[in-house]
């Protein structure tokens, strides 16, 4: 009896483990089909080509693009972790002026969504000549509230002593943060790597309104530009060019799952 | 303390700077905007309560707010239930509990755009998996994008599928803070595994449900790129979401004061939702 129910308990997961994971599995097959092939559900293809990537590759600017992402991702990330710390060290640990407000003001921006912001940081995008250009995509990001608040959350726990001691030999407020507070705040700072590089290689709704040349385009907007615009022709092209932004996601999260479930779930963003 | 008060504003002022231009000038300018009409090329015209009086009378947008309860009434409760029964199964005793866990929260990695181009072949009607597997067990193939019925309620099982694993990690915390000793007391009282769940489990996990409601109905409201990529908004506009149409408003017709409008009362309805949903929820506890 009880083998019984773990019998049907490790089916049934099994079961749900396939739903979550052949459709990714079904994608990366069809992309080295031939067209006759990828209405099959098989997973090895029977004629196995690279044709669906040489087409994709050849069409549009997926070398550039896959450069593009990286650089504007990489760069929010740095952001985000450098300046973030700044911010939340004088918030948790330095006493100023108008540190209550700048408290209550990142609450407050956390509160109000996003909708309600677009047009008009669209608007102004427009107004500084930023359309089509690498600013347009990175410096809205470069800094994050719930970064900030995480770090500022996690520096209030460090001893005032250790500030205290690095004090009396001299070091700056910034050493302090760098060379002390850095270290001992690894677990919050891949979370806060994480998912904002996460939301940065994925976010596709602001790319579209401020980017409209080809070659300044991230990989999820040129994907979907490519899938729409019917540029992709077949279905096994269109996959091949989804495989580009998901095979580095997919590597690093097989190596790193659990940081990624902490990070993306303790963060709230989902892509 | 001068010094402190130096180097803080070093520090800090930065992100000050940031807030003021990149959050409070876009909030402050919204609701000017409001009252606008701008192309984004000549100069913006006073408009009035024209946008106000158009998004009152205009069809399309409360087409579009309609759609999206569609879209919440399938996939607020199916989150719940999907969540909690996999988040049930996977705090008992398992073999590979990392890798269950990794394998439902992996399409919560994954790009959402990928997501609906991938999800468009698995509903094609005459190619699509789905479609395959149902005439493999004998029933008749279904156009679930194409028909007018079927398209919202597919996006919004597909979504559901997509954040699964978020809301799972959710409630496996929940189920952390149950007491063993709440757990014991009951199972010797000889409560059945029904029971159990309907009198401690399901009500010590209210704040995760609540939060489960609240982040699923924000997400809703936020639905983009699925019907931008799967359907444009049909079919007959039924797919069709605030947000398409607000980028629509922005980006196809430069209608930057109507966007702008739409925008905000987006944002006054996920508050009024949201905040309606707390009150039900907190009723419905006090029976």
């Amino acid at each position: 009896m009880k083998l019984l129910r773990r019998i049907v308990l490790y089916a049934g997961l099994s079961i749900a483990a396939i739903t979550f994971i052949y459709p990714f599995l079904w994608m990366a097959s069809s992309t080295f089909k031939p067209p006759v092939e990828v209405g099959s559900l098989a997973l090895i293809p029977h004629d196995f080509t690279l044709d669906n990537y040489r087409t994709m590759w050849a069409r549009a600017p997926f070398g550039r693009a896959l450069v593009n992402s990286t650089f504007v991702a990489t760069t929010i990330t740095l952001a985000v972790l450098v300046f973030g710390s700044m911010t939340a060290y004088a918030m948790a640990r330095l006493n100023f002026r108008g540190r209550p407000a700048l408290n209550a003001a990142t609450i407050a921006v956390l509160m109000v969504p996003g909708q309600l912001t677009l047009i008009p940081l669209y608007t102004l995008i427009v107004q500084l000549g930023w359309v089509d250009t690498y600013a347009a995509l990175i410096v809205p990001y470069l800094f994050n509230a719930t970064a900030i608040l995480m770090l500022r959350q996690f520096f209030l726990q460090i001893p005032q002593s250790l500030i205290d001691s690095a004090r009396m030999d001299g070091m700056s407020e910034p050493r302090i943060l760098f060379t002390i507070f850095w270290p001992l705040s690894k677990p919050v700072l891949s979370i806060v790597a994480i998912f904002t590089f996460m939301g940065a290689w994925n976010e596709v709704l602001w790319p579209l309104l401020v980017v409209r040349e080809q070659h300044l385009m991230t990989l999820p907007q040129l994907l979907t530009v490519f899938a729409l615009g019917g540029g992709a022709g077949t279905v096994g092209v269109s996959l091949a060019s989804a495989m580009v932004l998901v095979v580095p996601v997919v590597v690093a999260y097989a190596f790193l799952q659990r940081n990624f479930i902490e990070s993306m779930a303790g963060s709230g963003i989902k892509g | 303390m001068r010094a402190e008060q130096k180097t803080a504003s070093l520090m800090a002022g930065p992100y000050a700077a940031f807030l003021l231009v990149f959050a409070v000038y876009p909030i402050v300018f919204a609701l000017v905007l409001v009252f606008l009409q701008w192309d984004l090329v000549t100069t913006p015209t006073f408009a009035g309560a024209g946008n106000l009086q158009l998004l009152v009378h205009d069809g399309r947008f409360w087409r579009a707010v309609a759609n999206t309860f569609v879209f919440l009434s399938i996939h607020v409760p199916l989150q719940i239930v999907t969540a909690l029964a996999l988040a049930l199964t996977l705090n008992r005793q398992l073999v590979g509990r990392s890798f269950w866990r990794a394998a439902f929260f992996l399409p919560v990695v994954i790009s959402g755009a990928v997501v609906a181009i991938l999800w468009s072949q698995l509903y094609a009607t005459d190619v699509g998996l789905i479609n395959k597997l149902l005439v493999r067990i004998g029933l008749s193939p279904v156009p679930w994008l194409t028909d007018p019925r079927t398209a919202m309620p597919a996006i919004a099982v597909m979504v559901t599928w997509k954040n699964v694993g978020f809301y799972v990690i959710i409630y496996l915390a929940g189920l952390q803070y149950i007491p063993r000793s709440c757990q014991e007391a009951i199972e010797i009282e000889g409560a059945s595994a029904w029971q159990r769940f309907r009198y401690l489990t399901l009500p010590s996990l209210l704040p995760q449900t609540i939060l489960v409601v609240t982040l699923s109905t924000i997400n809703g409201f936020q639905l983009f790129i699925e019907p931008y990529v799967m359907t444009g908004g049909g079919p007959l506009r039924r797919t069709y979401s605030v947000v398409l149409y607000l980028y629509n408003n922005a980006f196809a017709y430069q209608k930057m004061g109507y966007a702008a409008t739409i925008g905000v009362a987006l944002a006054l309805i996920i508050g009024v939702v949201v905040f309606a949903q707390r009150r039900l929820i907190g009723k419905a506890e006090a029976l």
